[in-house]
């Protein structure tokens, strides 16, 4: 991969990218009242502070909680009632807990609707790579990552647009090892909301001052405007 | 009479041989057996296979039988753990080998095991390296990879309370992995926090039914691996 060209549109163009936030409260908009939801570790946790007014969510964690609720007072943790990154949670009520091969029947039976997780690397497509970078030194962890792609019924990535040195993360094809094939259904970046369909990338929103030539230049696949 | 009682941690583990497998309860820390981890550290059977999520954290439980070199194969979908460098360490070295499974797979395989199941199709993994080499096929417009179930001489869980036929409760998110490892061990050894008379645990309440239980010893107030980290401790 080779790093982009990008300075003469940074000349003519004053781009605000989305803050970890806002790519999290955007998300939040497109969880529907009554969904059955799991967030994957780091922005995708964010998610559940951002779901609107009104709309009843319940979170599944798949070491065998569904209804988790937020983190407790420090003097109320239990070190057993953890989530899936294995931090302390508290449950709410109505919650259930079950074992393993439930939580996982859930998950690969499709009877959650949405997990938001994070991306090293989409594909035009929707393959997913984010589990491991393929280094020969690294030690190989993949947690639920491929259960939760290929079970779950929609799958949305909360991810930067771009690597930290600029590399684009959005590819015709990737070159990491995979999580799950054509699994990706939407993408939240810092500088655009698109949607994998058949026809391709679809742009649906963008940051302010993006435009889809900035955008297209910090993407390794050929994006469309929405119509 | 049926009485699963044992009165100690050591007998519980005692006829673990080399070349065992053993199924290890926990997710992180909830639900680790720490105290029976400890206990077959001090028996020292050697050349375990050990199914378990993780790889332990820190120099105690998990962390340690594998320090202390019993472990000549690990079975678990995240064996990165924060605060331990024990399995990366003899990994690279090659010390250690791996079988990285998906989670929800690991935990079927288990449950397959577990109900005599020798083999089960699943789509998690299909076009990724951990589908490499095994056989796919085509049901219901998708691609599915062939697993198998997963047995084990020995099972060590945790349990809050168990009744003397076996019968086991469990601590919110420490249930984990530990009903289904009950089920694919040929001798599953519970330590419980309470053991209870018969007919305390409503039939309702029961989660893991006695017969999936082969022995329980009681450990009342059991050790959390994060304790022991913070405090830097090293077992044995």
């Amino acid at each position: 991969m080779s790093k982009l060209n990008t300075s003469a549109l940074e000349d003519v163009q004053t781009v605000t990218p989305w803050s970890r936030t806002q790519m999290a409260q955007r998300a939040a908009l497109d969880i529907p009242d009554g969904s059955y939801v799991n967030l994957g570790i780091g922005i995708p946790e964010q998610v559940a502070q951002y779901i609107p007014a009104g709309r009843e969510v319940i979170y599944h964690t798949e070491n065998g909680l569904l209804g988790m609720g937020p983190p407790p007072a420090e003097d109320a943790v239990d070190p057993e009632l953890i989530n899936a990154g294995k931090r302390p949670i508290t449950a709410i009520a109505g919650a259930a807990y079950f074992h393993h091969a439930d939580s996982f029947a859930m998950i690969r039976g499709q009877h959650i609707d949405i997990c938001v997780l994070g991306a090293m690397q989409i594909s035009a497509k929707g393959d997913l790579a984010n589990w491991s970078t393929g280094a020969p030194d690294a030690i190989p962890a993949v947690g639920g990552a491929m259960d939760l792609v290929a079970g779950v019924k929609t799958i949305f990535v909360i991810t930067q647009h771009t690597t930290k040195p600029g590399e684009p993360k959005i590819l015709h094809q990737c070159t990491y090892p995979l999580t799950g094939q054509a699994v990706v259904k939407r993408i939240f970046s810092d500088l655009a909301v698109i949607d994998v369909t058949d026809k391709g990338l679809v742009v649906t929103e963008m940051a302010p001052g993006v435009d889809l030539t900035y955008l297209q230049a910090r993407t390794g696949a050929t994006l469309t405007l929405q119509p | 009479m049926i009485n699963k009682s044992i009165a100690s941690l050591a007998e519980a583990v005692a006829d673990i041989k080399d070349g065992d497998t053993v199924m290890v309860g926990g997710f992180g820390e909830a639900g680790s057996p720490i105290e029976l981890l400890h206990a077959l550290i001090d028996h020292g059977a050697k050349n375990l296979t050990v199914v378990n999520n993780n790889t332990g954290s820190g120099h105690v439980g998990l962390a340690a039988l594998i320090e202390n070199r019993q472990v000549g194969k690990m079975i678990c979908s995240f064996p990165r753990t924060a605060n331990s460098t024990v399995f990366p360490d003899l990994y690279r070295n090659g010390d250690i080998e791996l079988e990285l499974v998906p989670q929800g797979t690991l935990a079927e395989r288990i449950r397959a095991g577990g109900a005599g199941i020798p083999a089960f199709y699943t789509a998690t993994s299909v076009g990724t390296p951990l589908a490499e080499g095994k056989e796919i096929r085509h049901f219901n417009g998708r691609d599915h990879v062939l697993e198998f179930g997963l047995t084990a001489d020995f099972a060590l869980i945790k349990s809050l309370s168990a009744d003397r036929y076996g019968n086991l409760t469990y601590n919110k998110t420490a249930r984990n992995f530990a009903p289904i490892m009950a089920m694919a061990a040929h001798t599953t050894v519970v330590q419980t926090q309470a053991q209870v008379d018969l007919g305390s645990i409503h039939p309702e309440h029961v989660i893991t039914p006695g017969v999936f239980v082969n022995r329980v010893v009681t450990v009342p107030e059991p050790a959390y691996e994060s304790q022991l980290v913070n405090a830097k401790r090293h077992y044995p």
